[in-house]
């Protein structure tokens, strides 16, 4: 009996590590390495990316859906260290990885809210260089 | 003696083992019982919580019938004004969720009382529109709605501070200044 014990942690103890590994793969992506692959995607090299045009999407404000102006500052506030509000009054964590180290950390995730919220925005999906640029800036705030 | 710290040991690497299981599957939707007329059932899906909490609360699934969350759940595209898609499994995971624990799955009391009266050949697309929602709110005033630290009757939170975990019934009621 002992040594059917020891079996079964062993093999609970294996799965548990695989399940972890796979966890921590999941969420291996940095605002660099996000950086790198939208640069390729430009096809432009990781020092094209400005930080300036990337602040210039942060703050300009477009027409919205319902003719009201809005842009990214809306929701996020013009300072992305601080928290932001939704619509409906949920907060939302600073957009700025030095705020927050959560942020870009999971391309599936950055992806999802790049395309939710410029076709919010700017009534259109943002361009490859534009995420670059937009990470480029937030990564270099203190 | 061993033999028991062993079985001890065994046990709880199992129920370790599976908890970080049910963290880590997709879909997990699992009712715990109803609480009572105004408590919701204890539920726990991670793609609902996760998906529908990052923007306002993750509302409880008998708040509206299945055919409501069928018609919200195709138009993620255009949610109340804002884009809110998913990819396509995100969805379909997170709308089986809603169907299965919706006001008319007959899992909750409190579905059977949002389903009273309710017109299932118009399915509402706002909780607020349903007839048990404007009954069970009759007494807040008109002002309350649009104070600033309420915002709107989305915010169910403002003044249920336990909606987060289910709870509405009036014990747990503040309504901000």
């Amino acid at each position: 009996m002992p040594g059917a014990g020891c079996d079964m942690i062993e093999r609970l103890a294996v799965g548990g590590l695989i399940a972890l590994a796979m966890a921590t793969a999941a969420a291996a992506d940095t605002p660099s390495s996000l950086m790198a692959g939208y640069a390729q995607a430009a096809g432009v090299p990781v020092s094209a990316l400005s930080a300036a045009r990337g602040e210039a999407l942060y703050r300009t404000e477009h027409r919205g859906r319902d003719g009201q102006p809005v842009a990214c500052v809306s929701c996020h506030t013009a300072d992305p260290r601080q928290a932001g509000q939704s619509r409906v009054g949920k907060r939302i964590e600073p957009l700025a990885p030095a705020a927050n180290p959560q942020r870009f950390t999971d391309a599936a995730k950055v992806e999802k809210w790049f395309r939710r919220n410029c076709r919010d925005v700017l009534a259109r999906e943002c361009s490859a260089q534009e995420k670059g640029d937009f990470i480029a800036w937030l990564s270099q705030i203190k | 003696m061993n033999n028991y710290l062993l079985r001890g040991i065994g046990v709880l690497a199992t129920v370790g083992a599976l908890s970080l299981l049910a963290f880590s599957l997709p879909s997990g939707g699992e009712a715990r019982g109803d609480g009572g007329d105004d408590r919701m059932p204890r539920l726990t899906h991670a793609a609902w919580q996760q998906e529908c909490a990052s923007c306002h609360l993750a509302y409880p699934p008998a708040m509206l019938p299945r055919a409501s969350w069928r018609r919200i759940m195709g138009g993620l595209d255009r949610h109340f004004g804002e884009d809110a898609s998913l990819d396509p499994a995100t969805q379909a995971d997170i709308l089986g969720f809603l169907e299965a624990n919706a006001a008319d799955s007959g899992n909750s009391r409190m579905g059977s009382r949002v389903m009273q009266g309710m017109d299932l050949h118009h399915p509402p697309l706002r909780i607020t529109e349903t007839r048990w929602f404007v009954r069970k709110h009759d007494e807040v005033p008109h002002a309350a709605w649009s104070r600033k630290s309420v915002g709107s009757a989305a915010n169910c939170a403002a003044c249920h501070r336990q909606a987060d975990a289910g709870a509405f019934d009036d014990d747990t009621v503040r309504i901000p200044k």
